[in-house]
This record gives C-alpha cells, sequence and structure tokens, in this order.
C-alpha cells in the first residue's frame, strides 16, 4: 500500500473542468517528480491533495485511510505539508515567527526544529528577525520550506521550489533535498525543469491538460517520450 | 491655564474609554476584515448584562465582570459560529447586512427586556474618589483606571499577537487565511475565538461606559461611531494607534466642550475628519497589506 494514493481524482473550478481521474501514487521514503507545461495541473493537483479544494473522500487516500474529503487542517494534521507555488510567507511576520507557525497544527517528535531548519539554511538564522518580506527570492524560498518541514511532515509536497532562481540559489536548495529524505520524509515535487526534476526522482508523472500523459523511471525514459508527453504531438 | 491643563487631563483619560470601545472593532476587522456594525450594540448589551449579575447576584460590578467575561465571550463565539462565519466571503456586503440587522435586534431585544429606561453601573465609593495632583489639580479614579485599562488590554493582546501560537495564528489568519490552514489553523475556530475575545474587551469597555454615564438601548451606534473614528485615526491593524485615536478624539470633545459645552460631541467628528484630511490611511497605517 502507497502511503499517499490519488484515485480518479478530479477537480473543478466553477464548471472548468482541471483535472480528469488522476491516478497517482508515492511511496514512503520515495521521491515522485511532477512535470508539465504551463496550466496543466499540477499545482491543482498538490491543492486536492492539502484539501484546499474539497473532494470526494475516496479520491485521495493516506496511510490507507481516505483523506479526499478532509479540511486541510485536518490533513496537515496528519502528515501532509506543502510549500506552496509563490511561497506565500505571512508578509506580517519574521522570519523566525514563520518557521514557528509552521508546526502549529501538528507538533510531533522529529528531527526538525527551528534550530535544525537553521542549520539546513544558514543564512536564514543571520535573518531570523527580519520582516519575511525583506527577504531575496531564495532566502523566502528557504524559509518557506522550512516551515513546511517544522511539522517534521510524512510527505512534503513542493510547487515550483526553483521557480525564479538564479541556478546557484536553485543548487543551494536542491542539496537540501537528501538531507530532507534522510529524514524519512517523502517528497512529491511538482517541477518545470525538467532536468533538476530527474536527477533528484525516483519516478516522474508528466501531467498534460489536466491528464497524466507519461510516467516512469527517469533513467527508463527517453527525451523523444518526454518530449511529447510535455508537448504533446 | 489650571482649566485648560484640567482639560487635558480628562480628555487623554476619556480616550482611554474610547480606545477600549475600538480595541474590539480594530481585533475584529484586522482578523477577519469584518466590520461589525453591531460592536455598539454590543457593547451595551455587555452593560447590561454586567448590571444583572452584579444586582441580581449582589455583587461588586467589578466582580460581576469576572463573572460577565466568560458569558461575554461565550456569546461571541457562538454569535460568530452560527450566524457571523457563514456571511464571511469575498463580497463584503453579507456581513455588513448581517450586522446591521444584528444591531436592530439587538437594540430592540434589550428594549423589550430592560425598557428605555436609563440606567447606571454601580461603582461605590469608587465613583467619587480621585487623586490630588497639587496645584488644585485632581484626577477621578475611575477615569484613571479606563486609561490603564485600555493600556493594560493592549499590552494583553500584542503579547498574545507576538509571543503566543494561539496569536501567532490569529496574524496567519489575517495576513493569508488558505495558507494558514496549510499549518493546521482552522480559520473558523480562529475567528470565533477572535470575536469571543473582542466580546471579553467589549465588557471591560461596558463598565467603564456603565460606570461614567447613565445608559440605555438606544445609545450603541454613537459608542460605534467613536470606536470607528479611533480605529480610522489610529489606522486599521495597529492598537497602540487605536489608543492614539481613542485619545485624539477624547481630548477633541473635552477641549471643545471647555470652549462651549455644546461642541463637545462636533469637536470629536471634526477631529476625525481633519485626521482623515492629512493622514487619509491612519496615523500608524499597517505596512503590508
Ligand atoms: N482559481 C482558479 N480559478 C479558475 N481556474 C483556475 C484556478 N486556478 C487554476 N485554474 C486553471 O486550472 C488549470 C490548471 O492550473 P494549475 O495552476 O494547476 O496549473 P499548473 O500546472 O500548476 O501551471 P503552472 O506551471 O503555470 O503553475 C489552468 O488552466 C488554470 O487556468
Ligand atoms: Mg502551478
Amino acid at each position: 500500500m502507497a502511503l499517499l494514493e490519488t484515485r480518479k481524482l478530479t477537480a473543478f473550478y466553477r464548471d472548468f473542468q482541471a483535472l480528469f481521474g488522476i491516478d497517482t501514487r508515492l511511496e514512503a521514503g520515495e521521491t515522485v517528480a511532477i512535470i508539465g507545461a504551463n496550466g496543466a495541473g499540477k499545482s491543482t493537483y498538490l491543492k486536492a491533495i492539502t484539501g484546499l479544494l474539497g473532494g470526494e473522500p475516496e479520491s485521495v487516500w493516506f496511510d490507507g485511510k481516505p483523506i479526499g474529503a478532509l479540511a486541510p487542517a485536518e490533513i496537515m494534521q496528519l502528515g501532509i505539508s506543502m510549500v506552496p507555488e509563490g511561497r506565500r510567507l505571512f508578509p506580517s511576520m519574521t522570519v523566525e515567527e514563520n518557521l514557528l507557525i509552521g508546526n502549529y497544527g501538528r507538533s510531533v517528535p522529529g528531527h526538525w526544529s527551528i534550530e535544525a531548519i537553521f542549520e539546513l539554511f544558514p543564512r536564514l538564522r543571520e535573518r531570523r528577525h527580519q520582516s519575511s518580506t525583506t527577504l531575496s527570492g531564495g532566502e523566502q524560498q528557504m524559509t518557506a520550506i522550512g516551515r513546511a518541514l517544522m511539522s517534521n511532515p510524512r510527505v512534503l509536497l513542493c510547487d515550483e521550489i526553483s521557480l525564479g532562481l538564479a541556478p546557484i540559489v536553485i543548487r543551494d536548495i536542491y542539496q537540501a533535498l537528501p538531507r530532507i529524505k534522510a529524514t524519512g520524509t517523502s517528497v512529491m515535487l511538482v517541477e518545470q525543469d525538467i532536468v533538476q526534476a530527474m536527477k533528484v526522482a525516483d519516478r516522474i508523472y508528466c501531467f498534460q491538460e489536466g491528464r497524466i500523459s507519461l510516467t516512469g523511471n527517469p533513467s527508463a525514459l527517453t527525451r523523444e517520450q518526454i518530449h511529447v508527453a510535455y508537448f504533446g504531438s | 491655564m489650571i482649566g485648560w491643563i484640567d482639560t487635558v487631563i480628562q480628555g487623554v483619560l476619556l480616550g482611554g474609554l474610547y480606545a477600549l470601545f475600538a480595541v474590539g472593532l480594530s481585533l475584529i476587522f484586522g482578523i477577519m476584515r469584518l466590520v461589525n456594525l453591531a460592536h455598539g450594540d454590543l457593547i451595551v448589551l455587555a452593560a447590561f448584562v454586567i448590571l444583572v449579575i452584579s444586582r441580581a447576584l449582589g455583587l461588586n460590578i467589578f466582580v460581576a465582570l469576572v463573572l460577565a467575561a466568560p458569558i461575554l465571550f461565550g456569546i461571541g463565539y457562538a454569535l460568530q459560529h452560527f450566524l457571523l462565519n457563514r456571511t464571511l466571503g469575498r463580497d463584503i456586503l453579507p456581513p455588513l447586512l448581517v450586522t446591521f440587522g444584528l444591531s436592530i435586534i439587538v437594540q430592540n431585544g434589550l428594549l423589550e427586556a430592560f425598557s428605555a429606561d436609563s440606567r447606571r453601573l454601580d461603582a461605590d465609593a469608587l465613583e467619587t474618589a480621585s487623586i490630588a495632583l497639587g496645584g488644585g489639580l485632581a484626577v477621578g479614579v475611575m477615569p484613571l483606571m479606563t486609561l490603564v485599562s485600555a493600556v493594560a488590554v493592549i499590552f494583553a493582546l500584542n503579547y498574545l499577537f507576538y509571543r503566543l501560537p494561539l496569536g501567532r495564528a490569529f496574524r496567519a489568519t489575517s495576513d493569508d487565511p488558505e495558507i494558514a490552514q496549510l499549518m493546521g489553523v482552522d480559520n473558523r475556530r480562529i475567528f470565533a475565538l477572535a470575536m469571543g475575545l473582542a466580546m471579553v474587551v467589549t465588557a471591560i469597555a461596558a463598565l467603564y461606559l456603565g460606570t461614567r454615564a447613565t445608559f440605555d438601548p438606544s445609545i450603541g451606534p454613537a459608542r460605534l461611531l467613536y470606536a470607528f473614528e479611533a480605529v480610522i485615526i489610529g489606522g486599521l491593524g495597529s492598537l497602540w494607534g487605536t489608543l492614539a485615536g481613542g485619545v485624539i478624539i477624547g481630548l477633541a470633545q473635552t477641549i471643545g466642550a471647555h470652549i462651549n459645552p455644546e461642541w463637545q460631541i462636533l469637536a470629536g467628528h471634526v477631529a476625525f475628519l481633519v485626521v482623515l484630511v492629512l493622514r487619509p490611511r491612519g496615523l500608524f497605517p499597517r505596512a503590508v497589506d
């Protein structure tokens, strides 16, 4: 049984259908990447898992239980945490406060604490009392990742953590991934940067217009296959 | 000269009362962007609750306040949970209409239950007690306690907001309700707690309202107006700004009255308009919004 599973997951924005029966699995300890063009439904998929869209109970399963109809706060308490698209830090709060709010709903023993986050991203320690609005893009992303880790999640969902960042900053952020995985957290990564995604993922799903167009192990997939799945033929 | 100094002191102390009126309003607006048009009537309701408890049990009004606080917290929580939460959304009109309706219901309910007679909360010996400042000046103990209470309430709320996890949840919900949920914050519960808290502050305001002058079921809307002006003068979202706003209105009123007794109320409103013209976003606007 997979740790996190979606079964025939659909999503609507009013009468616009964004997802058409998405079946995905994330095993414990695995890192899975979701790739796909703009508007393919990647963020919608992550939002649906976190409960922000509200859906059918049996469309999302976590640890053997249907969670598709639970409220976002309840899903977070079970151990699913998200780094949202666009970072979305709390603007009235300092870096430290943004981290501290991360385990508001779920406080379980585990590797991650504010100290551990500062070890992972040392630049945040110097800026801990700084308003989150004054951070660079990279520092904001580090804070958003730290905030999501504070609850010691079992599953970490990341929505385009490299978007808009310089290559050297992307490298810093991606270097944190192995250390996050080492704590036993499974990772679901939405990424437009295909090269980056292929490097870290055990498996990928490619989304196209709300459907899965390709899935497999990165090393087993050809450029051709990915190109077709990404852009359509 | 003594007359003027006295006027200024009285004005600042009166500002404490207006700040207490305004803090509940400011709190609710800050956290859930809800303009509670029933706020003034809820202050009057709280005054009646304190009155009933102190009469029925023969208690000092301060003891009655301690008993009234949890009751009013419950009323606020229930009000938000069962009624106001359903009105919140993208559209700002439903909450305005519903709280306006609530204002009418509370007024009429109180009128039905307590008649239009003027009432007072009796603070016994404290009412006339005063502290001599020398040079012929004296401040009343109750007005002084009003200002001190306002400062204490704002200190306590700021401690909650900036030091305690629950306060961080309040701020998270205010900043970004969608993302707050991803932190495990249940926004609706947060809103209900905030309204409960606002009602406790309202109870404190009501005690000083009822000891300073008489009250009856019809005086709520005017208190709402003072509260509203104090909040706007201070700048939305800053409680110390709200205190400053209350003090400015209090000062304007006592100074106006000192010049001509008929100008008291008008001077307060004029001060509000002047600040609005000079600083449209208030004296201490929030940096982020
Ligand atoms: N709040 C919304 N209301 C209406 N339509 C929406 C909303 N959010 C997303 N959509 C639509 O749903 C589809 C999928 O959007 P989604 O944000 O999931 O795509 P994405 O794969 O994350 O794209 P990107 O790579 O640009 O972030 C798009 O066609 C988008 O226009
Ligand atoms: Mg997206």
